[in-house]
C-alpha cells in the first residue's frame, strides 16, 4: 500500500470516527441498560405478563370483538389504532387515539387479559427505560433525530472499514494480539485501540448496520404503505377511507386471514387509516412459522367492512431486512448469556472509542506524516513516540 | 516470545485470526436467530470467542 493510499485511508478513518464519536459514546452508554430491559422491568415491577396465566393471546381466549369493546369502553370517543398480541401470555395491548391517523404522541396504550377479559389499565411506562430509549432512538428530536443518528451509524461503518484497511500495513511486523505496554502511553493506547477494534469488528459492523437500518424504519414503513399496500388495495384507491363506525368484526377478519396464512400466530393488527394499513383494511401481521422466520412478519389485508381477504403478501426485501435487524441490534434473542456478551462487546466498543479520542487529543501539530510512516512501515522501526 | 515477526507478513497472515474470530461471531449471531436450546448454547460459545480473546490478551499483558 502506497503512502498516498495510507494517507487517504488515515484521513477517512480520522474524520468518519471523530464526527460521530460523541454520539456513538452516548449510544453505547444508553444502549447498555437497554440490553437488559426485560430484567430491569421485572426488577422494577413493570412486568405485567408474569402475573397473567393461561393461553397466549396470539392463540386464543375471548373473542377479539369483545376485547375491543372492553378497551373502547375505557376510552370513550376514541378509535382503535392497533391491537398487539403476546406469544407467551394472555396479555393483549390495544392502542387507541382521537383519529385513525393519530400521531404517536396522542396514542393511548392499554393492557387487557384475553382469558378473563379484564381491562388492566394503561400500559405502564418505566420512566428510566423510556428516557434511555428515547435518547437512544432520536435524542427527543423525533424523525430528524432518528435520521441524524442513522447517518452517524453509517459514518461508524465507514470508520470500521477504514480502520480495518489501516490495520493491515500497521500489523505487517506485529503478531496478532500484540499489546506493547512498556513503550509510551500512546503506543499502549494505539495497540489496544487496534486490537479491541479488530476483535470486535464483525459484531460492531452488525450492530452498527442494523442500528442504521432501524433509524430509517419510519421512511421504510411509509414507502411500503405507499408502494406495496397501495398496489394490493388498488381496487379501493378511489373510495373514501372507512369510518370507524363502519368497522366490521375483527374475529371474522382474523378467521379469513388465518385461512390464507394457516399455522401462524398474529403479532399485531393495524387498523384502517394508520401508518401500518390502508384506509379500508385491517392489516393483520403474522409471524413466520419457524424460528428463523419468527421475526419476519407477513401482512394479510382484510376488508374491514366485509371481513373478506383482499391480499396477503410477504413484505419487500428492505422491510424484511428492517425486521431482521431489530433482534440483531437489540441482542435479546438468545437469553441472558447473549445479553451479557452484548454488554461486554459494548464495553469493548466504548474502550475503542475512548482510546480513539485520546489518540486524537494527544496528537501534536504537523505529525500526520509521522502517523502515516508508522502505519506504512508496519510499526517496523522502534519509533520514538 | 517477541511481539515482532522476523519477516513481513502477508495480508492473509495479518488477517488470519481476525477473520477466524469474525466468522465465529457472525455464525453465532445467525445461529442464535434460527432456534433455541442447543443453537443458543452454540451461539453463546461462538459470540463469546471475541470477548474471551480480549480477556486473554489483557491478562497475558498484565501478568508480564
Amino acid at each position: 500500500m502506497s503512502r498516498t493510499t495510507i494517507r487517504i485511508w488515515y484521513l477517512i478513518h480520522k474524520w468518519s470516527s471523530l464526527i460521530p464519536t460523541a454520539f456513538l459514546l452516548m449510544l453505547c452508554v444508553s444502549g447498555l441498560p437497554l440490553i437488559f430491559h426485560d430484567e430491569i422491568d421485572a426488577a422494577m415491577g413493570f412486568d405485567t405478563e408474569k402475573s397473567l396465566s393461561g393461553v397466549a393471546s396470539s392463540e386464543g381466549g375471548l373473542p377479539l370483538d369483545t376485547m375491543l369493546d372492553r378497551a373502547l369502553a375505557e376510552r370513550p370517543g376514541e378509535v382503535p389504532l392497533f391491537m398487539a398480541f403476546s406469544q407467551d401470555s394472555p396479555l393483549l395491548t390495544v392502542t387507541t387515539g382521537p383519529a385513525p391517523d393519530a400521531a404517536s404522541g396522542d396514542m393511548h396504550l392499554q393492557f387487557l387479559d384475553r382469558v378473563t377479559g379484564e381491562a388492566l389499565g394503561p400500559a405502564p411506562v418505566n420512566p428510566l427505560l423510556d428516557f434511555l430509549l428515547q435518547l437512544h432512538t432520536d435524542m427527543f428530536l423525533g424523525l430528524p433525530g432518528m435520521l441524524f443518528l442513522g447517518v452517524m451509524g453509517i459514518s461508524f461503518i465507514v470508520a470500521l472499514i477504514s480502520g480495518t484497511v489501516l490495520y493491515a500495513p500497521f500489523m505487517r511486523r506485529l503478531r496478532f494480539g500484540t499489546l506493547r505496554t512498556r513503550r509510551s502511553l500512546r503506543v499502549k493506547r494505539l495497540d489496544r485501540h487496534n486490537f479491541l477494534g479488530i476483535v470486535t469488528l464483525v459484531w460492531a459492523l452488525v450492530v452498527g448496520a442494523t442500528g442504521a437500518i432501524n433509524a430509517f424504519a419510519d421512511p421504510l414503513t411509509d414507502a411500503w404503505r405507499n408502494g406495496e399496500i397501495a398496489e394490493m388495495t388498488a381496487a379501493y384507491a378511489s373510495s373514501q377511507p372507512l369510518a370507524p363506525a363502519d368497522y366490521g368484526s375483527i374475529d371474522k377478519a382474523m378467521a379469513a386471514a388465518q385461512d390464507a396464512l394457516p399455522g401462524r400466530n398474529p403479532q399485531f393488527i393495524g387498523f384502517p387509516g394508520g401508518s401500518w394499513s390502508s384506509g379500508h383494511h385491517y392489516a393483520i401481521f403474522f409471524q413466520g412459522d419457524r424460528p428463523v422466520t419468527e421475526h419476519l412478519l407477513t401482512p394479510a389485508l382484510v376488508d374491514a367492512a366485509t371481513g373478506e381477504l383482499t391480499d396477503a403478501r410477504t413484505m419487500p426485501a428492505i422491510n424484511q431486512a428492517l425486521m431482521m435487524s431489530k433482534p440483531l441490534h437489540f441482542g435479546d434473542y438468545g437469553g441472558l448469556p447473549l445479553k451479557i456478551l452484548w454488554a461486554l462487546l459494548t464495553l469493548a466498543t466504548i474502550w475503542v472509542l475512548w482510546t480513539g479520542i485520546f489518540l486524537w487529543l494527544r496528537r501534536r501539530g504537523g505529525e500526520i506524516d509521522r502517523r502515516v510512516d508508522e502505519i506504512a512501515l508496519g510499526a517496523r522501526k522502534e519509533m520514538r513516540a | 516470545m517477541s511481539h515482532r515477526t522476523r519477516h513481513r507478513q502477508s495480508t492473509a497472515t495479518v488477517f488470519r485470526w481476525p477473520i477466524a474470530i469474525g466468522v465465529a461471531s457472525i455464525a453465532g449471531l445467525v445461529l442464535g436467530l434460527t432456534g433455541d436450546g442447543a443453537r443458543d448454547l452454540l451461539a453463546w460459545i461462538l459470540v463469546g470467542i471475541a470477548p474471551a480473546v480480549i480477556f486473554a490478551a489483557l491478562v497475558r499483558r498484565t501478568s508480564r
